[in-house]
């Protein structure tokens, strides 16, 4: 390489010329940061400053550029230069909107300033601008897993964005479930009648669709690769295997209804006369294809009386049965209570409900249900009882009228609201091995993509098997780059939803194939050109990169080696935080590009009173947090030195360490909320982040030092109140406990 | 009284609330309803009723006839139409209330002694006669529907605002003598005959 040429520019514009002396951090990046040019420029960012810099790299071979200037989410497109390495100095938002605009304050924030000068020379002479990787993927077809609504939809609009798609469907037929409903509840205005499905429309697409080849019958056997280059073998029926490349995958497996044989006090599987959701369409479409109304399965009588208990086998607090509301129950009791009225209002049919949800529209449906005559009575139901002629007594609790004891005799049909179970394939956070409570193997569902990921065969699950998804920032981002889930098997929904569901997994796989082919990362720090590298000689199999990998995009070679598949890699730097011998690292973001701006704060004397402290911000939420609240210029102390982190799992625990003996008074961590609402955007970072922390203490205690010394905390980006709080708070504390030992060593 | 008295309800059938709907002023509104208490917590007098306006409806709804008609409940309703301006299904429910009592009061069925029950029935006979309310004769048969001795106890204890109606010319204490009935009573007679007949033959009660 080149030899490292540094252009260290400060910017005077908005209001940093009347706050700072950039005469002197012009000269600190000199003197200290070793720049070989530096400017100052009065307004930075337009067009003659970005110019001014352009030729430095230009014309004086400038290959690393440090920005003093506003905060690194600012002005991105001004400040891009691509052929170099540029480290953004964050002046404006985290020094001067972050210190009040006083006389006295000023000496403090020109001490701050120029650290955060010495800091972004130090990062610039660490970091190079990342050349991408070689090993790129450029198959750009999409396998959607599932030829239901979802799987159908979901190939119907890769295909129409003019990708290749390859379907396959387990059973001798598209349609999923879809194909086994009379009619679906309505998605347009007026929202008051059942309407036809729709699927043979659907279906009939699909086959006609150039793009898209259906492979019937057949299951996804093994899949492995990375996006852009996935090798599937799809096997039929048959036993007949074919090996296909695909770019990216979207697995739309659905769902399987709650089994209602585990209801007996509901009458399931003791009457005929007692029916699941499913069971109620089964009957409406053989009454249809014969012309005639439906009746009562056990006798062929003319059907009276339908009672719909809601929630059956759901919403359970016991834990026995699904904890969880499956969202569309509601209204499809109301729309199968309408098969009836709509054909005879003089059938009685009543809706048995506890709460009742109608999502979407469905408030209107509801309105036209009971305008149909449908009767809703909120109640709990304890029992169905059968009756000598084949007709039921179904017993509950009253809950407007409170009668415990309330009870509808004749009732000729129970139909049961049960739930959606997602077919999301093995849970590969139980071991294959494991055994439940009575020493019993567990037993493992059907694998649905047959991975050979070393982390298991199916995405990750997050809730109750469905599939782990973000459901604010990125619902159907799975943990496995490239494989995008779709439909119920990521949560419970009705057809509506998951149309929209498929069509936004079509669209990820899409971006995915395409970033995929550039070398580039995805969500959340899309396009990204870095990718991490191992230093093979000092790595000691302890494989911690591998276990830790949010995203299974570590394999292991033949000599036990990590394998770094770069297609699948999200660039999240958890990998880099676990390595205990730090071998780890990318171009631009390093063990030492982040370690050598720690160390180049000036640490003052211990009777100084200048105590410093560093904070280590998740870029994704706590850093924009820090911004705006700069922004809404809250004040918070001067002591602090932050630095962004890609993700608190990115923190390995030598920068703590290194920050404390080099006389750092405390060390913060800002991250996302973990755990099951996670928020974290690369999922287990700031999981696996507390975790390190938790264990950090014995370090502290060999080093003498108090446990208050390190503190992690959870923000969101919504915090710009609660951060300067929170910083405040902390330097208080660290005044209470007094200043570390460990200064001028 | 009638047939519909010993008609035959099943619980949580919808025959009484087909009976609702046929029979009762606004009765087809009540299917309408989705519990959700806004009534009941509206409605000044709520506390005071035995089966506030929610609770009627889900009752009606659940077969329970008798508790209904016979309910002291809806003759509480003061018509301040706090309930109707909040229903979220936009239920009349004032009219359906005073609907379901006339039905009650129609079939026999509504308790005797209700005191709304009384005053309006005194009140109906008082106007029905002459076309036009006699003010001292109806305040006089209210205050004495209970006897003698209750009732001079109770003119006696409004006695000060009789006397400042008086005063005010707001009481004429010679309408006995002087009250003008409407100009044809034999027409408005013969009208509401024949309008008790329509509504008979509509509700199927017996002539
Ligand atoms: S831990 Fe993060 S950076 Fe490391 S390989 Fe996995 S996804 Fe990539
Ligand atoms: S406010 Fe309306 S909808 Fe709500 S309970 Fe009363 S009548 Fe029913
Ligand atoms: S109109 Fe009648 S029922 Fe409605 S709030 Fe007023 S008093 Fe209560």
């Amino acid at each position: 390489m080149a030899d490292m040429k540094i252009g260290a520019y400060v910017c005077q514009g908005c209001g940093l010329g009347e706050r700072l002396d950039t005469k002197a951090l012009a000269q600190v990046a000199q003197k200290e940061g070793k720049a070989h040019i530096v400017r100052e420029h009065e307004f930075l960012c337009n067009a003659q400053g970005v110019a001014m810099i352009q030729k430095d790299i230009d014309e004086e071979g400038v290959n690393r550029v440090v920005i003093g200037a506003c905060s690194r989410r600012a002005k991105a497109e001004a400040f891009h230069f691509p052929t170099v390495a540029v480290s953004r100095v964050n002046l404006r938002e985290q020094v001067i909107w972050s210190q009040p605009a006083t006389d006295e304050a000023r000496e403090l924030t020109q001490e701050m300033a120029e650290d955060y000068m010495r800091m972004g020379c130090a990062e610039a002479k660490k970091v190079v601008a990342p050349t991408p990787n070689a090993a790129v993927g450029t198959n750009k077809r999409i396998l959607v897993v599932g030829g239901g609504v979802t799987g159908m939809t979901a190939a119907l609009e890769a295909a129409r964005a003019g990708y290749d798609v390859l379907l396959v469907e387990k059973t001798a037929a598209l349609g999923g479930v879809m194909a086994k409903l009379f009619k679906r509840v309505p998605f347009r205005e007026p929202y008051s009648d059942p309407q036809p499905t729709g699927v043979e429309d659907l279906v009939a697409a699909v086959t006609n669709e150039p793009r898209i080849t259906v492979f019937l019958h057949a299951t996804t056997t093994r899949t492995s690769g990375a996006p852009g280059q996935f090798s599937v073998d799809i096997t039929t029926e048959s036993g007949q295997t074919q090996t296909e490349n695909v770019g990216a995958i979207v697995m739309a497996s659905g769902f399987t209804p709650y089994d209602a044989s585990r209801l007996p006090e509901l009458g399931y599987g003791k009457s005929p006369n007692v029916v699941d959701q499913s069971g109620l369409e089964a009957l409406a479409l053989a009454a249809a294809a014969k012309g005639e109304p439906m009746r009562r399965p056990s006798d062929g009588r003319e059907i009276k009386s339908v009672v719909f208990v809601q929630c059956a086998g759901q919403r359970d607090a016991s834990g026995t049965h699904l904890r969880y509301c499956s969202g569309h129950c509601c209204n499809t009791s109301m729309k199968q209570a309408m098969y009836f009225k709509d054909q005879n209002p003089d059938i009685d049919t009543v809706v048995l409900f506890t709460d009742l949800r109608t999502p979407g529209n469905g408030e209107d449906f509801y309105r036209s249900a009971q305008k149909k005559g449908v009767t809703f009575t909120k109640g709990k139901v304890s029992g169905v009882e059968a009756a000598g002629d084949g007709s039921a007594v179904v017993k509950f609790h009253d809950l407007i009228l409170d009668e415990p004891a309330a009870t509808m005799a004749g009732v000729d049909l129970v139909v049961l609201a049960t739930g959606q179970v997602p077919n999301s394939g093995v849970n590969i956070d139980i071991p294959a091995d494991a055994t439940d409570v009575d020493d019993k193997p567990v037993e493992h569902a059907v694998s649905v993509l047959n991975l050979t990921y070393r982390q298991g065969p199916d995405v990750p699950q997050l809730k109750y098997g469905f599939t782990d998804s973000h459901f604010i920032c990125f619902p159907y981002e799975t943990r496995r780059t490239g494989i995008y889930t779709a439909g119920p098997v990521r949560r419970p929904m009705d057809i509506a939803q998951a149309m929209d569901d498929a069509t936004g997994a079509a669209l990820k796989a899409i971006q995915e194939v395409e970033n995929a082919a550039l070398g580039r990362a995805a969500h959340p720090r899309s396009g990204d050109l870095s990718f991490p590298t191992f230093r093979r000689e000092g790595c000691t199999q302890c494989k911690r990169c591998t276990v830790e990998c949010p995203f299974g995009a570590i394999d292991e070679d033949e000599q036990r080696y990590p394998q770094f598949n770069e297609g699948r890699c999200r660039r999240c730097g958890t990998c880099m935080g676990a390595c205990p011998v730090r071998v780890i690292s990318f171009e631009n973001y390093s063990i030492d590009s982040v370690g050598s701006q720690i160390k180049a704060v000036d640490v003052p004397d211990e009777f100084s009173e200048k105590p410093r402290i560093l904070l280590l911000a998740c870029e994704n939420d706590a850093y924009p947090a820090l911004d705006m609240a700069g922004v809404n210029r809250r004040v918070s102390s001067a002591f602090v030195r932050t630095i962004p982190v890609r993700c608190l799992g990115s923190v390995n625990t030598i920068w703590i360490t290194d920050a404390l003996n080099s006389g750092y008074d405390g060390v913060m961590l800002m991250g996302c909320k973990h755990g099951d609402e996670y928020q974290c955007h690369f999922v287990k970072g700031s999981e696996l982040a507390a975790y390190r922390m938790s264990k950090i203490d014995d370090t502290l205690k060999n080093l003498n030092l108090e446990a208050d010394r390190v503190r992690n905390l959870e923000v969101a980006i919504t915090d710009m109140e609660r951060v300067p709080q929170l910083i405040n708070d902390y330097a208080a504390k660290i005044q209470e406990i007094g200043m570390s030992p460990f200064k001028g060593f | 009284m009638s047939d519909l008295n010993t008609t035959m309800v099943n619980e949580y059938r919808s025959n009484f609330l087909k009976e609702v709907e046929a029979n009762v002023e606004e009765g087809r509104w009540v299917k309408m309803c989705m519990q959700c208490g806004v009534c009941s917590g509206s409605c000044p007098l709520g506390p005071a009723w035995e089966h506030p306006p929610q609770e009627i409806f889900m009752m009606i709804r659940a077969g329970k006839r008798d508790e209904v008609l016979k309910s002291e409940s809806m003759w509480m309703c003061t018509s301040c139409y706090n309930c109707i301006v909040r229903c979220p299904r936009e239920l009349p429910i004032t009219h359906i209330m005073h609907g379901l009592a006339n039905y009650a009061h129609r079939l026999g069925l509504a308790p005797k002694m209700n005191p709304t029950r009384r005053f309006a029935k005194i009140f109906w006979d008082n106007i029905v006669k002459s076309g036009r309310v006699n003010e001292i004769e109806l305040s006089l048969r209210l205050y004495f529907m209970d006897g003698f001795k209750n009732g001079v106890e109770k003119a006696w204890s409004m006695k000060d605002i009789g006397l400042g109606m008086l005063k005010a010319r707001r009481l004429n204490p010679l309408g006995f003598v002087t009250h003008k009935g409407c100009k044809d009573t034999k027409g408005i007679h013969r009208m509401l005959k024949k309008a008790r007949e329509i509504e008979d033959r509509r509700k199927g009660f017996a002539a």
